[in-house]
């Protein structure tokens, strides 16, 4: 080496001075302009509206029971279905990346289907198999089964879709180089393949747990919409709408918010620990 | 013998990538796999690791019957073209790994890694992720990683093939030293001639999945067995009938007896080394002649572009008819 190293790319750059040239400045102040007209004012008006009447109503709107059991059981289901979609998820993407089988890319396109389906007909098709008069005799209408059910429907692509493109680019040659230094495949596929997978699990986790705790149309028909039983958090947004209380609204609305948000930090937080676990 | 094959053959398809062969490979030598591309020998290097299985024949390394052992149980130590590295690991974990594998004790470990990091200069970046390291420093840290398992034998899969001349050249000295210092029987695929003229012990020259020589280094370039030996290992030309190397051909200004009359039609200097391209008068010689010659002998000669010569091979050079 003849020349020594000048300390990481990113820091050359002395810090405070930093100034934007003119074509940079207008991309940023778009994108600025743009996420805050979609995003941020819409997310802002959401909780002013959740904490105009005071800490007092935000807490006895969503402690109230039958919301707080709504609340409980999308958190719940948007959980176990986003752990279930972590394994799900990659396991078929290790097949439709790894495995060659006759119609492996007929399988390739279906997995995008609860993305590209409508979700009433997601519903409409839940409803028709697993309602009253389902004909393989599995009925979960009206339970809050029918809940996990439609979550597992509408999220399973979100993981697959993550993890797909990053193991096809994996080389194969560092598993093999794992391999003549003695590691069994599962120590491959947990010290090599996962660090490099996490990100984009982690990625898909995130998506399929933000959707679970949103979806609406895909459940309803299925569900019911029983209180105490499989009502979901949305449902009880658009109750408490139609019973003119936006406060109570808004404030369901911000938990979920603040969870969202809990849940995509964490993630992060795992999906690094993960990364660069050696 | 460190490693023995016998009778090994490999089809992809329709496609003979190896056809009954049988190779001894001696102990603590540094032996090269030479020939051209999709010849072979990178299928026969991963053959020996079991990363690639046999259809027919046997492998023994260090007398233990491998052919069904997978990569994992044949203690060997690969290193490949592009590096494999482990991109989330730092440098000193990359080299560790096949120690942590087999549950060393951490001391022992830590111990060893310092030792390789030194042993392949790159004490200085343990704390690095491959990302951070050259190409050539990569390619140190995937043969430390290899050496760190102490495998029996060691196999370089093109290991400077990615990588730029310059590098190339001081990483093929710095393998024949670290050979020199650790012994470990070595092998290594190449396509480059003259990296497996400059660092080998012995050559076997591969081609079409059949071994067409095995030798040393001088016996392969001066006794070649045919015409593919001889053209593989170092440039080749025709005077007259027969194949000869062009440093082989003595050039004389004033008519000789037997020898090949042409005219000079083009002259060209590389460096120390002065290229000539001589016309037959001959009509039956169709070829050009190439002529390699030092600048002091071609200066020495008094001719130039257009001058009549006469050549004949050198006393005792090779040539095939």
């Amino acid at each position: 080496m003849s020349t020594t190293t000048t300390g990481w790319p990113g820091l050359s750059r002395p810090a405070g001075s930093v100034t934007l040239t003119r074509t940079s400045g207008i991309g940023l102040g778009l994108t600025m302009t743009w996420f805050s007209l979609l995003v941020l004012i819409p997310l802002a008006a959401v909780i002013v509206t959740a904490t105009e009447g005071g800490w007092t109503n935000f807490w006895s709107a969503i402690t109230n029971e039958q919301t707080s059991r709504a609340i409980v059981l999308t958190l719940l289901a948007a959980t176990a279905v986003t752990v279930v979609n972590v394994f799900m998820g990659t396991a078929i993407a290790w097949v439709l990346v790894r495995d060659r089988f006759w119609g492996r890319s007929a399988l390739d396109v279906l997995i995008d289907i609860p993305f590209a389906l409508p979700t009433i007909v997601a519903g409409l098709v839940l409803l028709s198999l697993y309602g009253n008069d389902s004909p393989l005799g599995i009925n979960v209408a009206n339970t809050s089964w029918s809940v996990y059910l439609a979550f597992l429907f509408v999220t399973l692509p979100f993981i697959v879709r993550m993890v797909q493109p990053v193991l096809e680019s994996l080389d194969l040659d560092i598993e093999e180089a794992a391999a003549s230094l003695g590691a069994s495949r599962f120590t491959t596929f947990r010290r090599i393949i996962l660090p490099s997978l996490a990100p984009a699990i982690a990625a898909g986790a995130t998506l399929s747990f933000a959707r679970g705790v949103g979806e609406y149309g895909s459940l309803v028909l299925l569900s019911g919409n029983l209180p105490f039983e499989s009502e979901v958090a949305s449902v009880r947004i658009l109750g408490a709408i139609e019973n003119d209380n936006p406060a109570a609204a808004a404030s369901v609305a911000t938990l979920l918010l603040v969870v969202s948000l809990l849940v995509i930090v964490a993630l992060d937080v795992i999906q690094r620990r993960v990364a660069r676990r050696d | 013998m460190s490693i023995e094959i016998q009778g090994v053959g490999k089809r992809f398809g329709d496609f003979v990538a190896l056809e009954n062969i049988d190779l001894s490979i001696p102990t603590g030598q540094l032996t090269a796999l030479l020939g051209p591309s999709g010849g072979g020998k990178s299928t026969l290097l991963r053959i020996i690791a079991g990363l690639e299985n046999a259809d027919e024949g046997t492998v023994e390394i260090e007398g233990v019957n491998a052919t069904q052992l997978p990569p994992q149980k044949r203690n060997v130590g690969f290193v490949f073209q592009h590096y494999a590295a482990f991109k989330h690991m730092t440098v000193a974990k990359n080299v560790a790994f096949g120690l942590e594998i087999r549950k060393r004790p951490k001391h022992e470990i830590k111990a060893k890694v310092a030792e390789l990091l030194e042993l392949v200069h790159l004490s200085q970046f343990a704390d690095r992720l491959p990302s951070q390291l050259s190409g050539g420093q990569r390619q140190r840290m995937a043969l430390a990683r290899a050496l760190a398992i102490e495998p029996s034998v060691l196999l370089l899969d093109e290991p400077f093939g990615a990588l730029d001349a310059k590098v190339r050249k001081e990483l093929r000295d710095w393998l024949r030293r670290l050979h020199d210092e650790v012994h470990v029987t070595t092998v290594f695929v190449t396509h480059d001639q003259e990296e497996a003229l400059e660092v080998s012990d012995s050559i076997v020259v591969i081609n079409e999945g059949r071994i067409e020589q095995i030798g040393s280094p001088d016996d392969l370039y001066d006794r070649p067995a045919n015409e593919f030996v001889l053209s593989f290992l170092g440039p080749v030309t025709q005077l007259g009938d027969r194949s000869i190397r062009p440093h082989d051909i003595a050039v004389s200004p004033i008519e000789i007896s037997s020898a090949v009359e042409g005219r000079i039609t083009r002259w060209t200097r590389v460096g120390f080394e002065v290229r000539l391209e001589v016309t037959p008068t001959d009509p039956r010689f169709e070829d050009r002649v190439l002529v390699s010659l030092t600048r002091a002998e071609a200066s020495g000669l008094g001719v130039g572009e257009g001058s009549l010569v006469w050549l004949r091979p050198m006393d005792g050079a090779l040539t095939l008819v």
